[in-house]
Order: C-alpha cells, then structure tokens, then sequence
C-alpha cells in the first residue's frame, strides 16, 4: 500500500497557514476562514482515508509500523540523525482521525464563534499551525522530530491562549503555559539527551524494538541509584507531564481558558493535552521493558492528578475552570492506565484503554467545551452562577451537553463507560489502591459535570440582559456531529485496531467492575441532582460545614500561589535581582575600578610635572643618590 | 589576482565612493549598492565553494594565496577560506547589508557614519578571509577601532563612557592577544628555521607542552573578552546601550564572533594540548556565561541591556561549545555564532527603529505595540522565538547542535554543564516572554502611540533580509551544517589527537 | 709643601660635599631666586674645590683638573650675569623674585 500521500496531511496546513498568515489581513475576514476550514476538510478526509486504508490491510497478525516518507533534516553525528518523517502505525493513524475531526469541528464552530472578532484571518492562520504541528507530532518517526513539534504545538498554543493579546490576564496566560510546559520540555530534552546518547539513536523503530539492541540489552550504568534509562524515561515523562499538565505542572492549564473557547476544544481538551498519554503510549515498550519503575511513577501520579482536579472541579464556578480540571482529572486516568498496562496480548489491557480513552475523550471533551462555548456566546458570561434555566432558550446546545455529560460520566451505552471501563479493569488487575481512587473520582467527575449541567440548564432564572438565543447553525452543527461521535464511538472495534503489539486484544466483560462504576455515577449524579436540580440553600450548607477544605478546593490547594512565590521570589527576587546587581557592581565595578585608578594614579603622578624646578631638582637629586648607593652596594 | 580580495576590493570602492559623492541620499545608495555587491559577492563565494568542494578538492583551505608585505619579520598577505570562513563571511555580509538599511536615516554626519561603519566592516572581512596571524590581527584591530568614533560621535546615552569603556576593554584585551600570537611567532620554527605568522605552518609543527600551557590563556583570554567571555563582558552591556543602531547590529552581529573564531581558529587549532588540559576552567566561566547572562537579563528594563544580556547567554554558548572540542559540538558554535549574529542584528534593528517612534527603550514605559505598529511587533515576536530557539527557525537548530554535541562527553563534569546549559532555554524564554507580554501586547499605554507608523520600506528590507536568513536556516539547515561540519573534520582531528 | 701631609684628600673631598649639600640644599629649600642662585654657586664651587684637590693629589704634574676649574669659574660668572639679569627681568614682570609665583611659562 502506498502511503506517499499523507505528506499532503502535513504540508497542506502549513501552506494554509503560510497563505492566511501573510495575505489575511488583506482578505475580507471570512475568506480566511473558509480557505481554512475547506482545507482542513480536505486534511481530514485525507487522514480518513489513510485510516481506512491502514487498518484494512492486516498483514500477518499485527499491524506493522509504516515510514510513509522520510527526509534528512540535521545530522549531528554518523548515527545521530533528525529525519522528518511520516510514520503509521495504528497510534498514530487514531490520533490522525481524532485530531483532524476534532479540529475540522473546531472550524466549522469558529466559522460562527468568532465572527466578527478582530484577527479572524489571524486566528485562522494559527488553527492551521496548530493543525500542523500537532499532525507533525503525532506522525514523528523519531524523538527528535516529535521534539521539534512539541514544541511549535507549545508555540501555537501560547499564541492562541494570548489571541485576545489586549487583555492582560490572556498575556499573563498564554507566558505562564508557555514557560510551564517549556520548563518541562526541559527535562524532555535532557531525557533525549541521555536516551539518545545511550542507545545511538533517534529512531522509535529502533529504540521500541522489542527485541532490538536498546531494549534487549540496557545500558547498566546507574547515576544516585536508578538506572540511566530509568532517569532519561522520568524526564521524558516530565516533558509529557508538562504537556499534560500531570500534577504538579498542571497550574497552565486552568489559566489557558483565557482563549477563545474553541481553542480550549481543541488544544486544551481534545489533542495538545494528551501529547503526554500519546508520547508515553509511543514509548511505551521502553518504559514496560528497561524502566517499569517510571511506570509506576507515572500510574501514582496520573492517578493523584484525577482525584486532586476532579476535588477541585467540584468548586470552581467558572464553567470552562470545570472543564479544565475534569480534563486534567480525564488525562490523569489514561495516565493511570499506561501505569498499569503490561505489553503485550492480555496484559496489555492498559494500554488499549488508555488510548480509547483519549479516542472517545477527545469528542465528549471537545463536545463539552464547544457547548459551553455556545452558552458563553449567549449570555456573555463564564460564572455558571449567571447562568441557569438555559434549557428553554437553547435546546441543542442543552441536548448535545447532556449527551456529553452522560458520557463523561460514564453510563452506558455511552462511549465514556467503554473507556473507562475498561481502564477500571485494567487498575484493578494491577493495584486495588489506584483502583479504588479511580472509582471514587468515576463518582466525583460524575457529580461535578451534572453540577455544571444543573446549574448552567435548570436551577433558577437569573435575569439575562438580552434573552439568550440559539447559536447559529455553524456552531450547532459541529455540537450535533460530536454527540453522535460521543454515543458511538464506544462502538469502535478498538481492541483490534490499537493495542501495544499490534496484535487484536480479547476484552471481556466484567460485571464486578461495571456494575459498581455505573453505580457510583448514578450516585454522582443523583447528588448533583439533590444540591443543584432547583435553587436551594443545600450546597451553601454544606460548603459551610466543610469551611476549610472547601476554601483549600476552591482555591485550588494553593498550588498557584506556590508557583508565585517561585517564579517572582525566587527567579525574579533571589536570583536575577542579585544577578543584575552582582554584574553592575561586582563585575563592571571591577572594570570600572581598574579605569578609575588608573585615572587617579596618573592624576597622582601628574603631580610630579609641576613646572616647579624644585621638586625637579628633588628628585633628580634623589635619583642620582639612589642610583650611586646601588652601584655601590649592589655591584 | 585572488578571489578572495574582491571581498577588501569592494568595501575600499565603496569608501572612495562615499568619500566622492556629496549629498546625504548618494551616500546612502552608494553604501547601499556596495554593500548589496559584497552580499552578491558572498553568494557568489558560497557557489564557488561548493562547486570547487563538488569537483574533489579537498584542501583544508580553498583559494589560497600568499604575498609577503613585511619582509623582515615574515608577514604575508595571506588569505584562504573553508567552510567556518565561508560561512561567517556570508554571516558578515549579510548584517551588513541589513545594517546599511537600517541606519538610512542617521542624518548627522551621515558620511563620515557609513565611512566608518564600511571600514568595521572591512575590517571583520579582512579577519575571516587571513591565515597570517599578524594580518588577522591588524584586521581585527581595524574592526574594533571605528567603533570608538561610531558610539563617540552617532551614540546615545552616556556614549563617551560607553565608547572608552568598550575600547579600553577590547583594547585590553588586544593587548593580551598580541603577547599570545607573539608567543606563537617566536615558537614558530623549533628547528631553527625562518620564523613565521602562518597559520597552516604553525599548525602543522608541534610545541611543547609549557609553551602551550603558557600562551593558551593569552590568546583564549584576548580573544574571549570579544567573545563577552565571564567576566569580561561588562562592556557589552554599556557599549550596546549606547551604540547607534547598525554599529549595535554590527557589533553584537559580527564583531562579537570574531572572538568565537578566533578563539577556535587560533587557540584550540594551534595550541591543542594545553586547550584539553585548560579546558575545564574556561568551560566553568562559560557555563556561567550562559546561566548568569540569562538570569542577568530577566532582570533588565532597557531592551538594549536585555539583548545585551541574552548576547552574553548565547555567545557563553559558543565558547561553552568550542571548548567541549568535538565535531558536533562545534558545529554547533559555529552555527550558534551565525543564528545569534543573525537574531541579535534582528533585535537591535528592531529596538533602534522602536525607538526612532517612542523614543524609548524602557519597556515599562510602553506596551500594546502590537496594534500600532503590527509589522516591527511581529517581528520582534519572531526575533524573541528564534532566540528562544524555537524549532523551524536559527537557535534551535544550534542549541541543539551543541547540546547533543556537549553530551558526547561521558564524564559528569562536562554531563552536569551541559544540563546547566541546557537550563537557560527556560531562562531565555521568561525574559523574551516577559519583553513580549509588556513591550508588544497589552492594552496601549499611551495614546501618542495611536500615531505611530508602522515600518517604511527600507527598514522591512533590513528586518525582512535578516528573517528570512533565520528561517532558512531554521528550516533546512543540512547544508549549512554540512559545510561547517565538512571543514571541521580535519581540524577536530588535529584537536583530539 | 708640607700641606700634603697636613691635609688629607679626605677632609677637601668632606668639605666640598658639604658645601656641595650646602648649595643643593639652598637650592631645593629656599624660594628666592637670588639665593638659589646663590646655592649654584656654593655647588659649582664645590665642583671646583674637587677638581682642584684631586689634580692635585692624583696626578701632581698635570693641570686639567685646575683648567677645569678655572672654565667652570668663567662660566658660573657669565651664568651669574645672565641669571641675574633674567631675574631682574623676571622682578620687573612680576614684582616678585620667588620661584612658587613664577611657575608658568607663559604671561
């Protein structure tokens, strides 16, 4: 099968991005986005395709790997060399589909949100880089190559938090998600450095070879007591931690809402947020094999990070911070599910799961945050406590945001439950602790959507300036199309296409996991229901009677604040301040001292040139004398 | 006659030229046509290499030729490139070409500017095309003394001081270099034979080891202050301040590299041995270079003092980079002194034509620069990415060129100043955020701003030349690399063994 | 003839340093012109006293050191004539003969 084609998947929405970027501020504004969106039909029916054609042709009994095509880039030694390529394999060809569906959606939707805006063309133009660069993440046939458009996906998403650059919380924003996750990137690169100078090479083929020279025999030296794989695989996942805003890099990403909503779909929800879960799952082999220690690291601390955001989601008003931290709380499960994955047939249960998970994710999420972006964009207003009785005004909108928080919520036959059920299974086969916290938060995340759902549907009527009306259809469309998406996606043959050896998975049903997990929803929702179905003083009891905890939560554990104190105390205060002052007055005082006494030791000796014939005579005098006694002395 | 003289033969026209014509417009468009010729030429030069290195010819050094000026004491004219001078002669000529445009409306003495400014740039010309040791030497001296007259009389601030400080301290430096190359004429010819500036013939004999010990500090030192080496750089923070648009471009652009490739070219090429064994304190300086430069900069509240910082961060890094001694790791600092000349040339450019509309180089005093002037923001979004090196344009591709190549070493020592290398990309990417965020987004700060134009034609040809280099390079930087890394070979044999 | 024996060459050498130190001494301490002049004059003389004991008690049968001392007479005089009349001058010009108020080139 020729796969020469999918070059067009990457170099289309560069060239849509070079195009708008330059002309489109001379173009009328809707020319941009139509030129955009019809491109990214296109990129999408091309991605389809190619999943179709790929999952179709099974040669043998597991899908092979793929080089579509391949180009030098850089070379840095004989071995180490950055290709650009285009790789597929059953991971990336899913993300492909999810990625250019998720982001023709996106297009479609901001056809209509952002009509009217200032830097429409520009907007579009960054869509499309975003576009770029995450295809080009998800297609890399090397570590470096991901690297690279790891970090234009930071790129784009800095600049798409900062659209609105006028307003200083969006700047403040869009540079905080961009040093956080550039802090992390820190360690990714520091990982690929010990990786890569280890293995000799760049290569996924190479380094995830089962069999291959890197897993087959590990390098043994140790630096404080873990191995140097194991060090390298931790700082790639820091790298992926930053990216998936994992505790305790997650303060971006709550911050990143300050974008225009559909940007929050795409970047923040559906794709840019699980590079992380994607980078792992591409590396996966190394992780299981060389370094299942990291593993375990990346299972407590996804796990921690769900239980931590879902806590906090249940608090916040603000509906797009809800949805930020039962994001965070979503990708702390397919986190936990890599964790517990083992490699290979059954074992590999984790990983199936996991990357379902991120499959259906994807469009409820998106789902999610398009709909609230339909309910911002009528009542003017992120605070759910301006919102309520919203039902009446905008049925679409209210029947594509149930489906949606069904389906988070994990109700079957929803696609959530599939998902999430199986990674229940997959924890509970492995550790009953991260189990037991998985299905606890399963409860919580449904109680803070129906939250939502209750206060911004039902609940009482505030007074609206303007009465909220439906979005155009532009916007309703795409929320239509990702409901569908959401109820059957759980449908997908997953099992057979996306596993860790290419190889089908056999996946059976078990009651003792779903059966409590549904029920822990309905419990969830039915609490949620309670407090928020009409407007009653219950919620503010209860918060009252857990003052602190409820202060902690809503302040989201002060983590923020820590942050504060780091970056503007810490680099700012004890580090730069005196770094300016040291180099000022240490340094080029230094230099300075070294001018100045010269100056004042040729001002004093100036002194001896007084044109009195005194003193000349003096120290003529007194000369000759000193030379006479050390002739006489000395020789 | 030798090729590589059209590269003196041009600015020299050029000078007579701008010394012949009267009016302020003729002189502009004499520099700038002499200056478009040298960049021709360079292209031109870059063509030939190639072709001559396609045909088989695998000389160290292409286009040689040598004529004795100075019979006594054995001082040739003698000139030669590879693939590091090609390169950096493309660099030079580029910067100034964008340097000519940038400086279109100096009206105050405005012959006299482009003189001087033509005679720096002869001089750097000069440097990179010399194998003599003297004649780089007077080429090098010819290069940094306009720069007293270019930040004396066009400069701004406290230019007397700034202009004495960055002469005194370049010519400090000087100073300690001669004694260097002194000391390698004089053990030139071990065996008796008839002393010698040559570079290649100095190269090819072999002094003892005390020797080496003894004169490495002094060449690696007098080079290192142009190269803002810790912590002699404090001039380059002062002198950048003050200095005129294009002589900033220049300086920081090009003159600051010469001490890179001196540094390479003299004192790691001839002086091997004691580089391995003095290595390790040099590269502590220049880790600290790197970091504290960085750190230095997040601090700073002019635009000038930031990139004056971020220059010493970066140009830390090339030095930091030749002193890891391995073929990728210097690759790296050469491509790091091209992607730095290029982005930092940007950014003065940027900061000089800001200022001519707010004039202002104190960024809290603006803000919201992006909706008034879109095209210089821009711009300077796109400078601030690449020094921050992101992926598809110049720094990335350097940095991690010399971060890959940094890590090849296996000992912690040079592991643990890779990472702390490593570490000012974070730094980096605060301080140009941080500039960003204030300077160019936000709500505008003052309504005069509101009647700001945006760029005129000369300076988006001076910007755009100097962008669409940094994206190139950024994008397909195989063949750059590979005509550096062609070079090196044998040199970095010569080094390691 | 018998003075040889009385008068060592020592004791004239002591005498013609003191009045040598005498002079360098009026020379360097005092601010009045006509008084380091006066204090050349002890110097030259000292010179002289010098010229004169060593002829004559190093080389008895030759006379250098005496003609010597005779050109050094002549000259002090003439430099005495031209000293003093240039301080005359300077006193009419500055109504003051001492060096302190004197130290410019110009006027």
């Amino acid at each position: 099968m020729d796969f020469s084609y999918t070059i067009l998947i990457l170099v289309l929405p560069f060239l849509i991005f070079l195009l708008i970027g330059s002309l489109g501020s001379r173009w009328r504004p809707h020319l941009s986005g139509l030129l955009g969106t019809s491109g990214l039909f296109i990129i999408t029916v091309l991605a389809y395709v190619t999943a179709f054609n790929y999952f179709i042709h099974r040669t043998g009994e597991a899908y092979q790997a793929i080089e579509a095509s391949q180009l030098t880039w850089l070379s840095f030694t004989d071995d180490l060399i950055i290709h650009l390529g285009i790789l597929l394999d059953p991971l990336s060809v899913m993300m492909l589909v999810v990625i250019t569906t998720v982001s023709l959606m996106v297009h479609i939707y901001s056809l209509g949100y952002m009509k009217g805006e200032a830097g429409f063309a520009r907007y579009f133009a960054f869509l499309s880089f975003f576009t770029f660069s995450m295809l080009g993440l998800v297609v890399a046939t090397n570590i470096f190559q991901m690297y690279i458009f790891w970090e234009l996906v930071g790129l784009s998403s800095y600049l798409l938090i900062g659209f609105y650059y006028e307003r200083p919380s969006a700047v403040a924003a869009a540079k905080k998600a961009f040093i956080v996750t550039r802090f992390a990137d820190l360690g990714f690169l520091i990982g690929i450095l010990i990786l890569s100078f280890n293995t000799n090479t760049f290569d996924f083929a190479r380094l995830t070879d089962q069999h291959g020279p890197v897993i087959a025999q590990p390098v043994t030296a140790m630096f404080m007591g873990l191995s140097v794989t194991t060090w390298a695989m931790l700082l790639i996942f820091m790298g992926g931690a930053g990216k998936s805003a994992m505790f305790p890099l997650h303060i971006w990403l709550p911050d990143a809402m300050e974008g225009p909503t559909p940007v929050s779909a795409l970047i923040h929800a559906a794709t840019m947020v699980v590079a992380g879960v994607y980078l792992v799952a591409r590396l996966f082999p190394i992780y299981h094999f060389s370094s299942p220690g990291s593993l375990d690291v990346i299972a407590y601390v996804g796990s921690f990070t769900s239980l931590f955001a879902a806590v906090i989601a249940c608090t916040q008003l603000d509906i797009k911070r809800v949805l930020a931290y039962s994001t965070l709380s979503q990708i702390g499960y397919m986190m936990v599910a890599l964790g517990v994955s083992g490699y290979g047939n059954e074992a590999g249960l984790g990983y199936m799961a996991s990357l379902f998970h991120l499959f259906t994710h994807a469009f409820f999420k998106a789902l999610l945050f398009l709909g609230a972006g339909s309910v911002i964009h009528a009542v003017h207003n992120n605070l759910m406590t301006e919102m309520g009785g919203l039902r009446k005004y905008m049925p679409v909108t209210h029947i594509t945001f149930l489906v949606a928080c069904i389906t988070i919520a994990g109700i079957p036959p929803f696609s959530g439950f599939f998902s999430k059920d199986e990674i229940l299974v997959a924890a509970f086969e492995h550790n009953k602790i991260i189990f037991a916290v998985q299905w606890l938060v399963a409860g919580i995340t449904a109680f803070y959507m129906f939250r939502l759902y209750f206060n911004i549907f039902w609940n009482s009527n505030p007074e609206y300036h303007h009465t909220p009306h439906e979005s155009p259809s532009t916007m309703t469309i795409p929320l239509f199309i990702l409901a569908v998406m959401s109820i059957f996606s759980g449908f997908v043959p997953f099992h057979e296409l996306v596993t860790s050896d290419g190889r089908p998975l056999a996946t059976e049903f078990h009651p003792m996991i779903a059966v409590p997990s549904v029920l822990i929803a309905l419990a969830g929702i039915g609490l949620a229901a309670a407090l928020y179905y009409r407007k009653n003083s219950r919620p503010e009891t209860i918060a009252k009677s857990l003052k602190a905890f409820y202060t902690m939560a809503y302040r989201k554990f002060y983590v923020d604040e820590v942050y504060l104190f780091v970056t503007h105390k810490v680099v700012f205060q004890l580090i730069s301040r005196p770094a300016a002052w040291f180099d000022r007055h240490i340094v080029d005082g230094t230099m300075n001292l070294i001018g100045n006494s010269t100056v004042s030791f040729s001002g004093a000796i100036k002194e001896m040139q007084s044109g009195e014939v005194q003193w000349y005579i003096w120290y003529f005098t007194s000369g000759v004398l000193l030379l006479a006694l050390m002739i006489l002395y000395l020789t | 006659m030798n090729l590589l003289l059209i590269l003196l033969i041009i600015p020299l026209l050029t000078i007579v030229g701008i010394a012949l014509v009267s009016d302020i417009t003729k002189v502009r468009w004499v520099a700038a046509i002499g200056m478009s010729a040298q960049l021709i030429f360079s292209f031109i030069l870059l063509y030939l290499f190639f072709r001559e290195r396609n045909s088989g010819n695998t000389d160290a050094m292409l286009f040689v030729s040598a004529a004795t000026w100075y019979e006594s004491f054995n001082i040739q004219l003698k000139l030669g490139v590879d693939g590091i001078s090609v390169s950096m002669i493309l660099l030079t000529s580029i910067v100034t070409f964008a340097g000519v445009f940038a400086s279109w409306q100096v009206e105050y003495l405005t012959k006299e500017f482009f003189i001087s400014l033509i005679i720096l740039a002869g001089g750097v010309f000069g440097f990179f095309i010399s194998l003599d040791l003297f004649t780089m030497f007077l080429f090098y001296e010819l290069a940094v003394i306009p720069m007293y007259l270019l930040i004396g009389i066009w400069g701004s601030g406290p230019k007397e001081y700034s202009a004495m400080k960055l002469t005194l301290m370049l010519m400090g430096g000087s100073a300690i270099l001669l004694v260097g190359l002194l000391g390698l004429y004089f053990n030139s010819a071990p065996g008796g034979g008839r002393l010698t500036f040559d570079l290649t013939e100095i190269a090819k004999i072999s002094i003892p080891l005390s020797t080496q010990l003894f004169f490495f500090p002094f060449i690696f030192i007098g080079f290192g202050v142009l190269g803002a080496l810790f912590p002699l750089h404090t001039w380059s923070p002062d002198g950048h301040a003050s200095a005129p648009t294009a002589v900033s471009m220049l300086h920081a652009g090009v003159l600051m590299k010469l001490g890179g490739y001196g540094c390479f070219r003299v004192a790691l090429y001839l002086l091997p041995e004691a580089a391995h064994s003095l290595a390790w304190i040099f590269i502590i300086l220049t880790t600290i270079s790197v970091v504290y430069g960085a750190f230095g900069a997040v601090w700073q509240k002019d635009l000038k003092y930031i990139n004056a910082y971020s220059s010493v961060s970066h140009c830390g890094l090339v030095l930091f980079a030749l002193l890891m001694m391995n073929e990728t790791a210097t690759t790296g600092a050469i491509l790091q002194m091209i992607s730095h000349g290029l982005m930092t040339a940007l950014f003065f450019a940027l900061i000089g034509m800001i200022y001519s509309r707010t004039h202002s180089r104190m960024i809290h005093e603006m803000g919201g620069l992006m909706k008034v002037i879109p095209f210089l923001s821009v711009v300077y979004v796109i400078a601030g990415l690449a020094s921050l090196g992101l992926p598809g344009l110049s720094g990335f591709v350097a940095e991690m060129t010399i971060f890959v190549g940094s890590f090849q070493h296996t000992d912690t020592f040079h592991r643990m100043a890779t990472i702390l290398a490593c570490s000012s990309i974070v730094i980096t990417a605060v301080y140009i955020l941080r500039v960003v965020g204030i300077l160019l987004l936000g709500p505008i700060k003052d309504n005069h701003f509101l009647e700001l134009k945006d760029a005129q034609w000369f300076e988006k040809l001076s910007t755009v030349t100097l962008v669409a280099s940094i994206a190139i390079i950024g994008i397909t930087p195989f063949w750059l690399s590979n005509l550096i890394h062609g070079s090196l070979t044998q040199m970095i044999h010569a080094i390691t063994n | 003839m018998n003075l040889q024996a009385e008068i060592p060459l020592d004791y004239l050498v002591v005498l013609s340093t003191i009045v040598f130190f005498i002079g360098l001494m009026g020379v360097l301490i005092r601010r009045n012109l006509i008084t380091m002049l006066m204090g050349i004059e002890l110097m030259l003389n000292a010179v002289n006293i010098n010229f004169v004991a060593f002829n004559h008690y190093l080389f008895p049968h030759r006379l250098e050191g005496h003609f010597f001392a005779l050109i050094v007479m002549a000259i002090a005089a003439a430099e005495a004539a031209i000293a003093i009349s240039l301080i005359i001058n300077i006193y009419r010009q500055f109504a003051t003969v001492s060096v302190d108020d004197v130290d410019e080139l110009k006027h």
